[in-house]
């Protein structure tokens, strides 16, 4: 018990921890890829040249990350508030409706600088509203927002597969998608925007909602550490009788923190509806949700490192497919698996490499 | 008039078959809340029993052995969430969670490899599927009277017994329990592994009973269900078995119900049905039914004092 307790140098704290934490889980990884009968260190290799071998592939890559910074950042919010939102699933689903319902309805009136941040807003907001329902019901009636979320997460897949096939699908289309989006509703993709300043990339899904997604990193950087929403959203996490002495108000404190967490999930339906599908479509929004969580549990809540922790599973995501394509006896769905473990490991077990490092490190007395 | 009642007795057994899954998990998942850990993962455990059980039985010919994989399987992961939130005191809804994810990808990384059917197992057969005993058409397979008795045995340990006494103390105050004299994490483990138990058999049934084999995420938000069922029944056995009862009349309702137009109402849509449990249970997390009472030290983990 004293050994838990012994501190360790900061730079292990930050740096080294998360690396053994990720390093148990491809070790794990390795095992279950030998075991179906593939070396380990081939299927690196082309997991790698598929996530970075070609300026097509880092741009697939990078689009994957834009989800994954999104979904972080909203679970490290909440997380900061001492909430645990595993909605960002149903949040961005809803942000998907918010988001189609601007542009079907004003994409054939407004020019592109109006509606690409209308319907910005709209995402964000639907988002927000979405997360606003359990962040009420744990607020003033003292629900268990994890519960709640998971319900609501349900329920929004419920509700939009309803509307797609009842209300939203395009006129004489067999498939549940809206019709497409007009030219003024769609973000630029990256290889159109860096050709427009005289640099050629190859195409890929990769397109401008990135900028929007680093500077949501900033912006959620400043708000939690440098005004005093942020500090009061803190406080109460750390501590809510604390919080509350000091004079924040808890149940606000508590809306303001889903309600942007929701709107931050908001942002994979610009990526992916703005940005690539051009149209209202099904479940645009699997898995990003939960894999935010282990984003913002490997990026240790910073927006930092919820961009280094994205990048990493933009290359997963991506390289993973590679994967899956050059070796038949690998499925993509091993990405799924490499998320679980990472979740577990950096997240239920994060403890578990700790007397190993005090072992190394700790400073002695 | 005898149309009429055969639409009922019907009814009551597609309720039976779809209830039987949950109301397993949730009896599962009652040891594991009542002793103070929160369990996400119920559905998890439940997908990888139910890949362990169609693999083993398909390549084992025993329906049999199925189902002894199928609790193996859900005990490693039972053990792996003990191990991560009563050993490492780690947070038990990311284990969950975890846990879910691992068996989302796990299974049909397993059954693209060892079957190369997009991860589906081969069709089951003959003694390879535990088949109805009375009633071919009712589907009134060994795993039905199984879940129909698991609830008084439930019931029973956790209210009459020495065990289920000690049960409920670790999950209201752990730390009377432990100046006691009694280990709390050994209480937990065993709650724990009676949760991987149910969570098993449920499994077990959804692939070799219901079904005739295993098809990927064929679980489909049950465990989530099971886990609203327990809210429901404000973590009382024989309340959440009631609960699972009425989510299934909900779902046979919903696939009778598939575009019939009712009087007064129009057509209902099926999505609005499907999301009744969770919709019931919101309202009831939301206190407009009554009031939830879960064990206090759910989702706390105990620190032993040095």
């Amino acid at each position: 018990m004293s050994a838990l307790r012994r501190p360790l140098p900061g730079w292990v704290e930050i740096g080294l921890l998360p690396l053994a934490n990720i390093a148990l889980a491809f070790l794990v990884v390795s095992v279950i890829v030998a075991i179906i009968g593939v070396d380990p260190l081939h299927a690196l290799r082309l997991l790698v040249l598929g996530a970075l071998g070609s300026s097509e592939s880092i741009g697939y890559t990078l689009y994957y990350a834009t989800n994954f910074i999104f979904t972080g950042l909203a679970v490290a919010v909440a997380f900061h508030a001492g909430l645990f939102n595993i909605g960002g699933e149903g949040q961005a689903y809803i942000g998907g409706l918010g988001c189609g319902l601007a542009v079907l309805a004003l994409d054939r009136y407004l020019p592109g600088l109006l509606m690409i941040p209308l319907a910005i807003l709209a995402s964000a907001a639907f988002g927000a509203a979405w997360a606003a329902i359990p962040a009420w019901m744990q607020a003033w009636r003292g629900s268990h927002i994890v519960i709640t979320t998971i319900m609501f997460n349900f329920v929004a897949s419920a509700l939009m597969v309803y509307l797609m096939v009842n209300v939203l699908i395009a006129p004489g289309s067999m498939t549940p998608q809206s019709r497409g989006f007009g030219a003024s509703a769609q973000v630029p993709s990256m290889q159109a925007a860096l050709q427009w300043i005289g640099i050629a990339v190859a195409p890929s899904a990769l397109n401008l909602s990135l900028l929007l997604a680093l500077l949501s990193c900033v912006g959620v950087w400043i708000f939690l550490w440098h005004t005093p929403w942020g500090y009061g959203l803190r406080t109460m996490g750390h501590n809510p009788e604390a919080a509350l002495y000091a004079g924040t108000n808890l149940k606000r404190t508590t809306m303001l923190a889903m309600c942007l967490s929701g709107a931050l999930a908001g942002g994979v339906a610009v990526n992916e509806l703005l940005g690539v599908h051009h149209r209202l479509v099904l479940d645009f929004a699997a898995g990003y949700g939960f894999t935010g969580i282990a984003v913002a549990l490997m990026g240790r809540g910073h927006p930092l490192g919820i961009v280094l922790a994205a990048l990493l599973f933009g290359a997963l995501q991506q390289g993973g497919a590679e994967l899956a394509f050059e070796s038949p006896r690998i499925t993509r769905e091993m990405v799924v698996v490499i998320q679980g473990l990472v979740i577990l490991f950096s997240g239920a077990l994060v403890h578990l490499p700790r007397p190993w490092l005090q072992a190394l490190f700790a400073r002695r007395g | 008039m005898e149309e009429a009642l055969s639409l009922v007795t019907a009814t009551l057994a597609a309720t039976l078959r779809v209830a039987t899954p949950l109301v397993l998990c949730a009896m599962g998942g009652l040891f594991s809340e009542k002793s103070g850990i929160l369990d996400v993962g119920l559905e998890g455990k439940m997908l990888m029993a139910a890949f362990f059980a169609a693999a083993t039985a398909s390549l084992t010919g025993s329906a049999w052995m199925g189902v002894g994989a199928a609790i193996l399987a859900a005990e490693v992961l039972a053990l792996l969430h003990g191990f991560a939130c009563i050993t490492h005191r780690g947070n038990q809804v990311v284990s969950g969670i975890a846990i879910n994810i691992l068996a989302m990808g796990l299974t049909v990384v397993l059954g693209a490899a060892w079957f190369g059917r997009g991860g589906q197992t081969p069709p089951l057969t003959g003694t390879e599927r535990l088949n109805p005993i009375f009633f071919p058409v009712a589907g009134d397979n060994i795993l039905v009277y199984g879940a129909l008795l698991a609830v008084p045995f439930t019931w029973w340990l956790i209210a009459r017994t020495r065990f289920g006494l000690r049960l409920r103390a670790v999950g209201e105050v752990p730390l009377a329990v432990d100046a006691a004299g009694i280990s709390v994490s050994w209480l937990r483990y065993r709650a724990v592994l009676l949760c991987g138990l149910f969570a098993g058999l449920a499994g077990a049934y959804l692939s070799i009973a219901q079904n005739a084999g295993f098809s990927r995420d064929m679980t489909a938000g049950q465990g989530f269900i099971a886990l609203a069922a327990i809210i429901f029944g404000r973590w009382r056995p024989v309340p959440a078995f009631g609960a699972c009862l009425a989510f299934g009349l909900l779902d046979a309702i919903a696939i009778r119900l598939q575009g019939v137009r009712l009087p007064g109402v129009g057509e209902v849509p099926v999505q609005l049905i499907q999301a009744m449990p969770y919709l019931l249970t919101l309202f009831l997390l939301a206190g407009f039914i009554g009031r939830t009472v879960a064990p206090k030290a759910a989702g706390v983990p105990y620190e032993k004092e040095p």
